[in-house]
């Protein structure tokens, strides 16, 4: 079957079935193929990306590159100071920024209250203390103001409080989730942190898909410093930016052989991923995969069809061939040498949309998801081996129905006999 | 040349039998021009797929040069209808997306004839039916004749042993017809065996000799004087 002569032949009579069949025949088969690759590519890609763009969010909004947390036996990172420290002379560090982070209740409208038997306007959440200037170098949190502004270092007595802490931000009703109402810009609310109280004005209402964000309170860090008697300067969290392309292995990798490790947890982006993230990012992968290849069979179906009725109506044509004595695996040849080219054409075609215009758009644009900002996850390998796969279903698709017809007899072939 | 033993072909019709060739004995010499007639059903057409090697027939022996071809393989029928037999059928059977040259350079190509060698034969072929300027053309830009003169030209690029022509005429007016006829009278001269089916008594007797068959069997065997 595979001797030269019978490739050259199944070349010459496929460019020629090609080039001289409808334009149109050939059109649509190309976007069915197109179509097929981008099922194969995009929905994957979209589902893996709805995650990703979760995990991107959080590390631009929150862990940042990497992210040095108190050990799980100590409530704050101890030596903080010396470790930031050690951070700092890091060459591939860009930016940090340090923070103190507390349980804290939340009161408001509780000047207006006039019934003592009324349920009081309250709220739980973990109040950060920030330098509101390094906060922003690292996270942008600034970009996240929906209403109000942000804070300036020195803003005593003001908060930015996360929008699910507020109930025209999450109109939720359920016995287990409280959030504050008629809460805005210049609202007073009481905070209650380490069982000290304070009067605080909200300047700021922050909102974001990442959670950390949305459901957080901001004070100015000095001051909740103060109120929690954290005088040795010691932070719960470190969050560290780091210079362009660097990879923060190397930065964590720096740290925990400084010694860090002893004092706090070290950890790259990808390490703080919660687990359940990681579950969900592989799970989706799965779905995609799995709708992925519905795609693939479909698009097997589709050659498949298009290839036996190619054949079928075509029927006279083999058996005349047969008869002037061309070889029946060269007509094979050539029939999964179109399948080949329909996949191939289809496939580029789809690469380009893929790559010139899809992925940059939806990364300029991203899917508006619920909880995430989604992207088109669609790594070269992964869309390399999906189009090998394409090709593949291709060819034995393109194959088995030129092999019913061809080995057909070759006289009913040409009388048109069944 | 062609030897033919007790040569049977039946069909199967469900449970029905139909015995179309019952039991022909016959030799074809080198260089012979064959007509076989005979009335529609009279088995002349399944007569000739089988010495094509078209067909497989029920029982019986072909010998071509000596050689027996009822051992022989699919693959081998194939190989041996590429080198050595030409076939023109009824209704040209060309293939429509190959021009004319690239129609008869087809088989050309399949023997391994290098490509600009196959094409330059191919187009020497159409010359010697009067298209050398209509190689370009597809089967579609061409009348009834021109495409059976292609036709001509493929079953005889590859100087086959023998050329085997189904109903060459059937199609055709009777100008085309008597230009068709004409051709295989000039392969005939130049030493080409041509056995050619056909019901046109004016056309078979164009032929060295004429085969007549009735109802499966050969009635009449007679030498044209022309």
């Amino acid at each position: 079957m595979f001797s030269p002569l019978n490739f050259r032949i199944g070349f010459f009579l496929a460019v020629r079935q090609l080039r001289r069949s409808s334009v149109w025949t050939n059109s649509l088969i190309i976007f069915v193929m197109v179509l097929t690759f981008l099922n194969l590519v995009v929905v994957s890609g979209i589902l893996v990306g709805l995650i990703q763009g979760s995990i991107e969010a959080l590390r631009d909004q929150y862990t940042s590159d990497v992210v040095v947390s108190n050990l799980k036996t100590k409530s704050y990172i101890e030596f903080s100071p010396d470790i930031i420290q050690i951070i700092q002379k890091i060459p591939q560090v860009q930016n940090i920024t340090a923070r103190y982070i507390e349980g804290v209740s939340l009161e408001a409208n509780y000047k207006t209250k006039t019934d003592d038997r009324e349920k009081p306007n309250t709220a739980g959440s973990e109040i950060v203390g920030i330098d509101p200037i390094a906060e922003n170098a690292v996270t942008g949190l600034s970009r996240w103001i929906i209403e109000g502004s942000f804070l300036e270092p020195g803003d005593y007595d003001q908060i930015l409080i996360g929008s699910n802490l507020l109930k025209k931000y999450v109109p939720v009703d359920n016995p287990g989730f409280s959030a504050l109402y008629d809460v805005e810009p210049g609202s007073k609310i009481r905070i209650k942190v380490n069982g000290i109280e304070r009067e605080v004005t909200v300047k700021g209402i922050l909102k974001s898909k990442v959670q950390e964000v949305s459901l957080r309170v901001y004070i100015i860090d000095s001051q909740l410093r103060s109120m929690i008697g954290r005088n040795d300067f010691n932070v719960d969290e470190i969050s560290i930016k780091l210079t362009t392309g660097t990879d923060p292995l190397v930065v964590r990798d720096a740290l925990r052989r400084e010694g860090v490790t002893r004092y706090a947890k070290v950890q790259t982006y990808v390490d703080a991923q919660p687990k359940f993230i990681k579950d969900i990012r592989d799970t989706f992968a799965l779905l995609g995969n799995m709708i992925s290849s519905i795609g693939l069979v479909v698009a097997s179906i589709t050659i498949f069809i298009v290839i036996f009725i190619n054949a079928l109506t075509r029927r006279k044509f083999i058996g005349i061939l047969k008869g002037i004595g061309i070889s029946g695996h060269a007509i094979e040849i050539s029939y999964v040498m179109q399948s080949i080219f329909y996949a191939f054409i289809g496939s580029a075609i789809g690469f380009v949309i893929l790559y010139g215009f899809l992925q940059p758009f939806i990364a300029r644009h991203p899917i508006d998801f619920p909880f995430s900002d989604g992207i088109l996850v669609a790594p070269l390998s992964g869309t390399l081996l999906r189009i090998s796969l394409l090709v593949v279903a291709t060819v034995i698709a393109g194959y088995i129905p030129a092999r019913m017809i061809v080995r057909k007899n070759t006289l009913d072939s040409i009388l048109g006999r069944k | 040349m062609i030897e033919v033993k007790n040569l049977h072909k039946t069909f199967m019709n469900g449970q029905v039998e139909t015995s179309v060739l019952k039991g022909l004995d016959f030799k074809i010499e080198k260089g012979e021009f064959i007509a076989i007639m005979g009335r529609s059903g009279a088995g002349k057409s399944t007569f000739m797929y089988q010495i094509s090697l078209l067909d497989e027939p029920t029982r019986g022996e072909i010998i071509i040069d000596g050689i027996s071809t009822h051992t022989m393989t699919t693959e081998q029928k194939t190989t041996f209808r590429l080198t050595r037999l030409g076939y023109v059928f009824q209704d040209y059977a060309l293939i429509p997306e190959l021009t004319a040259v690239e129609n008869v350079a087809l088989p050309l190509l399949m023997q391994g004839m290098p490509t600009k060698k196959a094409m330059t034969t191919a187009q020497n072929a159409l010359k010697t039916v009067g298209l050398a300027t209509h190689g370009n053309q597809l089967p579609s830009q061409l009348s009834g004749g021109e495409q059976q003169r292609v036709s001509i030209s493929r079953a005889i690029s590859h100087n086959p042993d023998i050329l085997f022509a189904d109903e060459p005429t059937a199609n055709l007016d009777n100008e085309s017809s008597l230009t068709i006829m004409d051709i295989f009278k000039q392969l005939h001269k130049q030493g080409q065996t041509i056995i050619m089916v056909t019901h046109e008594e004016e056309y078979g007797k164009m032929a060295e000799k004429t085969v007549t068959l009735n109802d499966g069997r050969i009635v009449q065997v007679k030498k044209n004087t022309n």
